[in-house]
């Protein structure tokens, strides 16, 4: 018998619904960015440390480094090009310009997703909160400082 | 010959007025990249695309015997490989900084004959997927020849240890001497002389998020290529690649647009760009490379190692210290790329901010079986100031002196400035004791006492640190005579342009390539003010290309100099434009002269009468599409004017190695407080103030975020990021688990503070800044020695103390002070 290399999937990424076959090795972070084209979601690492490819997974942030495309079917996926809503950036993207909280924006998404999941699950964040929600998002640029301070504002209503 | 320096000279153009320019502008780049809409280097996309793997050396010295690529030929789906053989044949090695010996060291985008370290490129494969791709590399066959490799730094220089290249002996690519003030004389009226016998600077590098890239294209039409890349100083890369391609500089078409973070390590990346341009020609295709974390820990491009041993301080009762002698052994790894101009960078700095006048170095630099070095966030520097304020922690201890008394009292004074140092260098402004003072007021200092005995009640050593960088900036390239006299390299440059086009949109292009720092941001704020308009208006193209006409022969993003060059050329370029457009105006208004005309709220207008004013898309118009009613006199106008700056820099004398090395240097002054658990040396930094100094700035909290992202990489780097080797040379730290970067929780909250000393000899009094984290690295080994103080009084003698070495230091303090000796004179 041959094996099986390849498998439908469909996944729902931002809003809308792709069908498509993947090789089942292919991870999921590949499959958006090579395969459907979301250059969003970025890759810092080999070993699912770094969280620059977070996504919301059926609501729950996950590291899609840390995922097969074929386990991503019938998910329902957010990635950072699907969290402004009709061009109008939600308070976290609005904190995170206002508080200097990115400098090259490499890790920028990850962080963004991240932060958007703590705020769904906890919307009044302590410093500790938001440092241990992004402890598995690496930054090599901000030093963390204005990451939490934009969180920190976007969770008080600020902007 | 002259004796002292001549000072830059002060610069007398009209600053701009203040609008825009010291206050904190949203970033233009935000808008991007918070949606995910940045434009990386692996986002690029071509037809038909082909992804490359390299196949790497698992061993640090062989000899490669065969090579075999057929296997992963045959693959379905694989396009073709590049072996080290066909690169030999059609590339010559990269020119080398270094004279001879260190000169003949022979570097190639492919390791040809032998393989010197760990994760060297051996063969390319390219083929429809990257998962495929590197299927294919593991059906290469080499066989190897294994050698005996060298890593210890110390070692490499005996006549036995085991050779790198040939024709370089006893793996020696560079030694020299210095020698400023009297030294002798120093020793002579010392009253007490400490001695160190070794410090060690720890191998260990920023890591950007974004690993190198790049998506290569040929045109078989044309023979150039186009380089869509990551690299951060596409001068250099082209000057490297040219001839080492056997084509024309023209030929190579730099583009980058976002880049994630480069701290110097995307400055080499010429090799893995010759092998895409060979293979794009070969397989007739685009070729796109993304290098994996593990290769970028493996082969990248490290910070430099360093050695300072036999280190003698001459001091007097009072606590002047007279100067230092040392041999400093820098360790480069296994190519040369950039080296050896690190063994004279460090002299930019040669003093630190010390007013020592009396130094004697012995310096060697070294080649091992690990990865290259390159430029790392605070290049040579780092290395270098961290053991200055090594020296003045282990002086202060041993003579019983007050780390901040002693600082002060040795400190160079603000009345001094321009402060010529003993080599030549003309720091340029700056006062370090107010910001020693400021950023001890940032931790509380005068609570400190009773803080360490709370401290003590709870099981932990409370210690107190300072360090100092000084984040020189605007290299003199002339600097690199001095390791090697037959090179033709002085000064420095950058390109900008800025035009009005026919609607009135302002355009500026510059040569640089930024990393996160801004450019867009900083440079639209010095345009706005400069034509009376606002950053909004101001349209700065993102990135490099070559194609604009921008750039020069030292373009990109490096070494701190972006206030200073990069917008020196921006106000440039935008005062030429003004000055265009007061002419045209002025003509069309009526024979009104140009210095009647003022710009404002986009309009050319007459002072005194805003009735009579030209908005700017009238201005853009008439000349690029109306311009036939233009009187002869004003037909040379064309609203696109090109500057380069040029700072005011001159060749150093090459047999003193003597000479001011760079324009700028700002200063950035940290004091920090940490806890050591008394029974396991872990420890927390509880208490953390920055002091920065950088003149103006443009853009403050863009400064505060660089201030604060340095200090970052200096914790990590004094604390657990390191790239420890084993004996047979395999890194043991090749991914993010093993190599530990300071994460969200680890992080101490940071207090940050200013100083503004405008630096007389720029276009803005602004000076670069961005690789002060060293100052961070120096506080916090100095708070851990201070911490130690009742613990057996270790002396810390390494950059990096992860919590085992504290606690060596803890248990065995006996081990650790066998380095210091007092002499009493």
């Amino acid at each position: 018998m041959q094996p099986v290399t390849s498998a439908f999937v469909t996944v729902t990424v931002n809003g809308t619904t792709y069908e498509r076959e993947v090789d089942a090795r292919r991870l999921l972070v590949h499959f958006l960015r090579d395969d459907l084209d979301l250059t969003g979601t970025h890759i810092g690492c080999d070993t699912g440390n770094c969280g620059a490819c977070t996504i919301l997974f059926n609501g729950q942030n996950v590291k899609s480094c840390m995922v097969l495309a074929v386990q991503a079917d019938g998910a329902d996926i957010t990635t950072v090009e699907g969290l402004a809503g009709d061009g109008e950036l939600t308070p976290l993207q609005k904190a995170f310009s206002h508080s200097h909280a990115l400098q090259c924006g490499y890790c920028t998404p990850g962080m963004l997703i991240s932060a958007t999941a703590l705020l769904r699950q906890n919307p009044s964040p302590t410093e500790d909160e938001i440092r241990k929600a992004l402890q598995g998002n690496l930054c090599r640029c901000t030093g963390y400082v204005n990451i939490v301070e934009a969180v920190q504002t976007a969770a008080k209503g600020g902007l | 010959m002259s004796e002292t320096t001549v000072a830059p000279t002060t610069t007398e153009t009209e600053a701009p007025q203040k609008g825009f320019i010291g206050i904190n502008v949203p970033r233009k780049e935000d808008q991007r990249l918070v949606q995910g809409e940045g434009l990386f280097v692996d986002d690029v996309k071509r037809h038909g695309m082909a992804y490359v793997h390299f196949v790497r050396s698992p061993y640090a010295h062989a000899r490669i015997l065969s090579v075999d690529v057929s296997k992963a030929e045959e693959l379905d789906g694989v396009y073709g490989t590049l072996t080290g053989d066909e690169v030999a044949t059609l590339t010559d090695p990269f020119f080398q900084i270094a004279p001879l010996p260190g000169g003949h060291v022979k570097d190639y985008a492919l390791a040809a004959g032998k393989v010197r370290h760990v994760g060297e490129p051996v063969v390319a494969v390219a083929a429809t997927t990257r998962e495929l791709a590197r299927d294919a590399a593991e059906l290469v066959e080499v066989e190897y020849e294994a050698l005996e490799a060298i890593v210890d730094t110390e070692r490499a220089a005996d006549p036995d240890a085991p050779q790198l290249h040939d024709d370089v002996p006893n793996n020696t690519i560079w030694d020299g001497h210095f020698d400023y003030g009297d030294y002798d004389g120093a020793l002579e009226a010392a009253d007490k002389v400490v001695r160190i016998k070794r410090l060690h600077f720890n191998r260990f590098s920023s890591t950007p998020l974004e690993t190198s890239g790049a998506v290569v294209e040929y045109n078989r039409g044309t023979g150039q290529w186009t380089l869509h890349c990551n690299n951060q100083f596409p001068g250099f890369a082209i000057i490297m690649m040219a001839p080492a391609l056997r084509t024309g500089m023209d030929k190579l078409r730099f583009v980058t647009q976002d880049i994630g973070g480069g701290f110097g390590n995307k400055i080499c990346t010429h090799p893995q760009l010759v092998a895409l341009c060979l293979l794009s020609r070969k397989l007739k295709r685009a070729c796109n490379w993304t290098e994996w974390r593990t290769d970028q820990h493996m082969a990248n491009s490290h910070g430099n190692e360093r050695l300072f041993l036999d280190v003698e301080v001459p001091v007097t009762d009072d606590g002047l210290m007279l100067g230092f002698r040392a041999r400093m052994i820098d360790d480069c790894g296994a190519y040369t790329r950039y080296e050896p101009l690190g063994c004279i960078i460090w002299a930019q700095v040669t003093p630190g901010v010390y007013r020592w006048r009396n130094v004697r170095v012995e310096f060697q630099q070294v080649c091992s079986n690990k990865s290259p070095c390159g430029p790392n966030r605070g290049y040579s520097r780092m290395q270098h100031l961290w053991f200055t304020e090594r020296i003045m922690d282990i002086v202060a201890q041993e003579l019983n002196l007050d780390p901040v008394e002693v600082r002060k009292k040795n400190y160079i004074r603000s009345e001094e400035m321009p402060y010529e140092t003993p080599n030549g260098c003309v720091y340029d402004s700056g006062d370090y004791a107010r910001c020693l003072d400021k950023a001890l007021e940032l931790i509380d200092y005068g609570s400190i006492e009773e803080r360490r005995r709370e401290a003590e009640s709870r099981g932990k050593l409370l210690g107190v640190g300072i360090g100092s960088t000084l984040d020189s900036g605007t290299n003199n390239f002339g600097q690199s005579q001095l390791v090697n006299p037959d090179l033709q390299f002085s000064g420095n440059n950058e390109v900008a342009t800025v035009k009005l086009d026919i609607f009135g949109e302002i355009v500026v292009t510059i040569g640089t390539t930024p990393q996160g720092q801004g450019h867009e941001t900083t440079a639209a704020q010095v345009v706005a003010d400069i034509l009376g308009v606002t950053p909004d208006m101001v349209n700065v193209r993102a990135g490099h290309d070559s194609y604009w006409n921008s750039h020069a022969g030292f373009s990109g993003t490096y070494a701190s100099q972006f206030a200073v060059t990069g917008l020196g050329a921006v106000k440039g370029a935008a005062d030429m434009l003004a000055g265009e457009i007061k002419r045209l105006a002025g003509g069309v208004l009526g024979g009104v002269p140009p210095e009647d005309i003022e710009l404002a709220e986009g309009f050319a207008r007459i002072k005194g009468n805003p009735e009579a004013a030209l908005p700017f898309m009238a201005c853009g118009a008439i000349v690029n599409a109306n311009n036939a009613g233009l009187p002869l006199e004003l037909r040379d106008i064309t609203l696109n004017c090109r500057y380069v700056y040029v700072p005011p820099h001159q060749v150093p004398d090459k047999e003193r190695k003597f000479g001011n090395l760079t324009l700028t240097y700002a200063t950035q002054i940290h004091a920090c407080v940490i806890e050591i658990d008394e029974e396991t040396g872990a420890y927390d930094i509880v208490d953390y103030g920055a002091v920065d100094d950088c003149g103006i700035r443009i853009n403050p909290q863009i400064v505060e975020g660089q201030v604060h992202g340095a200090t970052a990489h200096a914790i990590g780097g004094a604390t657990h990021e390191h790239f420890p080797y084993d004996e047979q040379g395999n890194l043991l730290t090749p991914n993010f688990y093993d190599y530990h970067v300071p994460h969200a929780m680890d992080m101490p909250p940071l207090k940050t503070d200013y100083l503004e000393s405008p630096s007389p000899f720029t276009p803005l009094g602004a000076k670069g800044m961005g690789e002060g984290g060293g100052a961070g690295l120096s506080a916090v080994c100095s708070a851990i020695q201070n911490a130690l103080r009742s613990a057996g009084g270790a002396i810390v003698y390494d950059s990096c103390n992860p919590y085992w070495r504290v606690w060596e230091l803890m248990s065995e303090p006996a081990k650790a002070r066998e380095n210091v000796t007092v002499e009493a004179r």
